[in-house]
């Protein structure tokens, strides 16, 4: 019994040790006062020196807590109990999220750096006149290849992906909208289509692609893909930049045909509480060299025009991130579907991956 | 008097049980009832039951969950046996489970660069001049990964239920002039029965949901039940099919445990 | 004959031991790599241990986590030793059975199910999202492995062990403090043991419940999956692991010298 009621005290000094431990690492980065910015925010999604620099500047702590998908964030958001002040949804998510009455609108008038963001990325069909959202970073889908295993520049269009040659040699991301949306659009089809029988038919022909698929993955495709496992993957521009980073033999590229076009939002979810802490943080991201700086760190592509000619011009030159207007205009954005829909997509999906 | 002291002590037990498992268990059973646009009906039932994806699902998953736990049976009870000979048998059950606190994506991601086209596995392959071998987003390796994960939590029970066997049974065995072979079939295993069978518990039931290894190393070739819930609380949102797959699972669970019961008498029988 | 056989033996442990160990090495090795990824080792370089002593949010994640996995631990092995009595003690069949099969709901059920009906189960409390809630969690889903392990061990205990006890007038206290505990404290430590692990590695039970800037080390890296994990985590992970080493053996030398070492049943 005393060993039991000794070890039990020994847990409990452990505990004390650690609980006064991680209070004093929070005193030390400034959590826990009053003039503090709640961030809901991707993993890693943010160059943390700007955040010091914020807090410099304003006084404001930000203090950081990460989701992993868009749904999980909907979910918290949605169930409440939490202060978030801001989030960074995808653009169909904003969407969803303000039908759903989730979001609380922006005032214009407080924003100071809204003249910085180029036109090609503003007023979108998911948040029109941007009542609701400023953009964060955006980018394409595409495919990745590897130059040591395949021929440079050879390819260009989604359809090639179905060449027999190139047998057991592709990774998808595991996503149902941009995989059935890249069958839609080598069929020449929308990706927000509503049609069933379009819907089915970009099923099929996935089908035919089954036997080309060596796996369909997330966030690991980088991992794989730089270690040269497979030659070919369909993935999002900012996960093609990290792989290309990590092996120069990578190269991305986003089809003529078209492609989809993806935004990531700051938006103030009905959580929030500290407004003025918001429209600081708001503004400080909007200043061309934040965003600049940012954007260096992230290496996602940065929709503030502003800062896009602070960047360096290797950076601006790179056309997979930076595509000319006659790739743009053949992108198309995600519109958020009905709740019938989405899962009709996902089942379809489901399906293709369990096609042998 | 006593009876009532001893019932206290289970309290904090029983709340647990109906705060975190009873709750719960209403819940989602309450919302299995409903589609997404809260009506009351069948629908996700029959759907699981009529359609082939899900019935094919729910094969792949019981498969794949029998061969996890088969081979992770197979590694655990030698290893476990061994180590209760060893002379500082604690010490190695204690670095048997060190390798469970390091976090499950991590130890995916290390399996990665092991397994991967230029990976150590690879490498050493070719050095003994067998060449290169297409290792990840096989079935093989999603088994023997999730066989990795899940040994630990076989061995323990196993290792604890040996530890617990007195060494007179063995001895009187011996002097009954019986074999080491005989000594293990007709003593040993018998008497380590309990904590294979919580093994096989601990480690079969939660197979049948695995989601992560499966897309990690088995590059989503294999579908599970898990990849489906998985899909329909965070992709569809549609928690009504969700609570309807744990409704499934839970339901299989109980007739795992029905199938593994205990059935012996106390004190031990000899068989 | 016995020494061979003796031989295989261990090299069958070897090689067990090995494969647990090997991707753990791994990850320790490149921890020590000065490139940014697992893929290709750069040169030696500890730029990634200096990286995560100088971030103070990171630091402060490791200890909360640390923090919840030991006291829910504590808490659960508490909470779980009871209940394996009471299943154990349950005087019918029927009520032993519908006992264990409740206990064991929350490991069959996928973690998003758990965590979506705790955070619906909170909210409709008003219980507030953040430490608490993570805690009350990680103990609920951790019960039922510490009662798994002591049940097996309970079941070996012979009834005329705590009848003799009774017998000898030694009160229920008494019976419980010195025959029962002793008796099935390697079931216990081993829940304890495995409910760490089940807290360590929880992501998505965690991720819903948590909140208010409470954050533990696998929502942290689950979420960073999306930008690469830095080998900044593997740095934490290699301390984590040789510090957790270091813990296990020098409490397993502590508890040998102890002179009042209850006397273990030989090996087999």
């Amino acid at each position: 019994m005393k060993k039991i009621i000794s070890a039990l005290i020994l847990m409990l000094l452990i505990c004390l040790g650690l609980a006064y431990g991680s209070h004093q690492l929070q005193q030390a980065t400034g959590d826990g006062g009053d003039k503090v910015l709640n961030l809901y925010n991707w993993g890693d999604y943010i160059d943390p020196n700007l955040l010091t620099k914020f807090q410099k500047e304003t006084g404001y702590h930000v203090n950081v807590e990460t989701f992993d998908s868009n749904e999980a964030m909907y979910t918290k958001v949605k169930q409440g109990g939490t202060s978030y002040d801001l989030t960074i949804p995808s653009e169909y998510m904003v969407e969803k999220m303000r039908d759903d009455h989730l979001l609380i609108k922006l005032d214009h008038s407080k924003l100071t750096g809204f003249g910085n963001y180029g036109k090609d990325y503003l007023n979108k069909s998911f948040d029109p006149q941007n009542q609701y959202s400023l953009p964060y970073f955006w980018g394409t889908l595409g495919i990745i290849y590897n130059d040591q295993l395949i021929k440079k520049n050879s390819v260009t269009h989604w359809n090639q992906l179905w060449n027999p040659k190139y047998k057991d040699q592709i990774m998808l991301i595991d996503s149902a909208r941009d995989i059935m949306g890249l069958s839609l659009i080598s069929q020449g089809r929308s990706v927000n289509t509503t049609n069933s029988k379009e819907l089915v038919a970009a099923k099929d022909k996935l089908d035919r692609l089954s036997p080309n698929v060596k796996a369909i993955v997330a966030d690991e495709i980088k991992m794989y893909m730089a270690e040269g496992e497979a030659p070919l993957a369909v993935d999002w521009s900012g996960e093609a930049r990290e792989m290309m980073d990590q092996n120069p033999h990578l190269h991305y590229v986003v089809p003529k045909e078209g492609s989809n076009m993806w935004f990531d939002n700051l938006v103030i979810p009905k959580t929030a509480k500290h407004f003025k802490a918001i429209y600081a943080f708001l503004n400080f991201m909007s200043q061309p060299q934040n965003a600049a700086q940012n954007a260096e760190y992230i290496g996602y592509s940065t929709p503030n025009t502003a800062a896009y000619k602070l960047l360096p011009t290797s950076i601006r030159n790179d056309k997979a991130f930076y595509p000319p207007e006659s790739v743009i205009k053949h992108l198309q954005v995600y519109k958020n579907l009905s709740q019938a829909k989405v899962e009709e997509y996902n089942d379809l999906y489901l399906e293709f991956k369990m096609h042998k | 008097m006593t009876k009532q002291r001893k019932a206290i002590l289970y309290v904090p037990y029983l709340l647990w049980l109906l705060l975190f498992v009873v709750a719960p268990m209403a819940l989602i059973f309450y919302y299995s009832f409903f589609n997404v646009e809260h009506q009351f009906t069948l629908a996700n039932y029959a759907k699981f039951f009529t359609s082939g994806t899900y019935l094919m699902m729910t094969v792949n998953s019981v498969w794949y969950a029998l061969l996890i736990t088969a081979i992770t049976l197979i590694v655990s009870y030698p290893t476990a046996w061994f180590i209760t000979k060893l002379k500082h048998r604690e010490l190695w059950i204690l670095l048997v489970i060190l390798p469970t606190w390091i976090n499950l994506l991590l130890k995916a991601y290390a399996f990665i660069g092991l397994f991967g086209r230029g990976g150590l596995v690879n490498s050493g392959l070719a050095a003994l001049g067998l060449g290169y071998h297409q290792l990840l987003f096989t079935n093989t390796s999603f088994i023997l990964v999730a066989a990795y994960i899940q040994i630990p939590f076989m061995i323990l029970p196993i290792y604890n239920s040996l530890t617990e066997i007195s060494d007179s049974y063995i001895k009187a065995s011996w002097d009954l002039g019986a074999t080491n072979r005989q000594t293990f079939w007709h003593v040993i295993w018998p008497l380590s029965m309990p904590g294979v069978k919580s093994g096989i518990q601990i480690v079969f039931i939660p197979s049948l949901s695995l989601f992560m290894i499966s897309r990690l190393i088995g590059g989503n070739k294999i579908i599970t039940l898990g990849t489906a819930v998985e899909e329909h609380f965070l992709t569809t949102m549609n928690w009504g099919m969700g609570s309807t797959i744990g409704v499934v699972l839970i339901i299989s669970m109980l007739i795992v445990m029905a199938a593994t019961r205990n059935r012996r008498r106390k004190g031990g029988t000899f068989k | 004959m016995k020494k061979s056989l003796l031989r295989w033996q261990n090299w069958f442990l070897i090689i067990v031991f090995v494969i647990l160990y090997a991707p753990i090495v791994f990850l320790i090795a490149y921890s020590f790599s000065s490139g940014t990824t697992m893929d290709h080792f750069g040169h030696l370089s500890g730029v990634h241990y200096i990286e995560l002593l100088s971030d103070k949010r990171m630091l402060a994640i490791f200890l909360d986590t640390i923090l919840i996995a030991i006291l829910s631990s504590t808490l659960a092995t508490i909470v779980g030793t009871l209940g394996a009595m009471a299943i154990h003690n349950a005087k019918h069949r029927q009520t032993k059975q519908t006992l264990l099969s409740f206990n064991s709901v929350l490991m069959v059920s996928p973690d998003v199910i758990i965590g979506a009906s705790f955070l619906i189960f909170f909210t409709a409390l008003r219980v507030p999202l953040g430490f608490w809630s993570v805690l009350l969690s990680h103990t609920a889903f951790e019960i039922p492995i510490v009662v798994l392990m002591i049940l097996p061990r309970l079941g070996e205990m012979s009834s005329s062990l705590i009848n003799a006890s009774a017998d000898l007038g030694a009160s229920n206290w008494q019976t419980m403090s010195q025959i029962i505990l002793p008796f099935i404290s390697p079931g216990i430590i081993a829940g304890f043991f495995m409910a760490i692990t089940y807290s360590l590695d929880d992501f998505a039970v965690t991720f819903f419940v948590t909140g208010n800037g409470f954050t533990t080390l696998s929502v942290e890296i689950y979420s960073r999956a999306r930008q690469g994990i830095s080998l900044e985590i593997n740095a934490l992970a290699g301390i984590m692991f040789i510090f957790s080493l270091i813990l296990v053996v020098v409490y397993y030398l502590i508890e040998n010298r102890k002179p009042t070492k209850p006397k273990r049943m030989g090996a087999l």
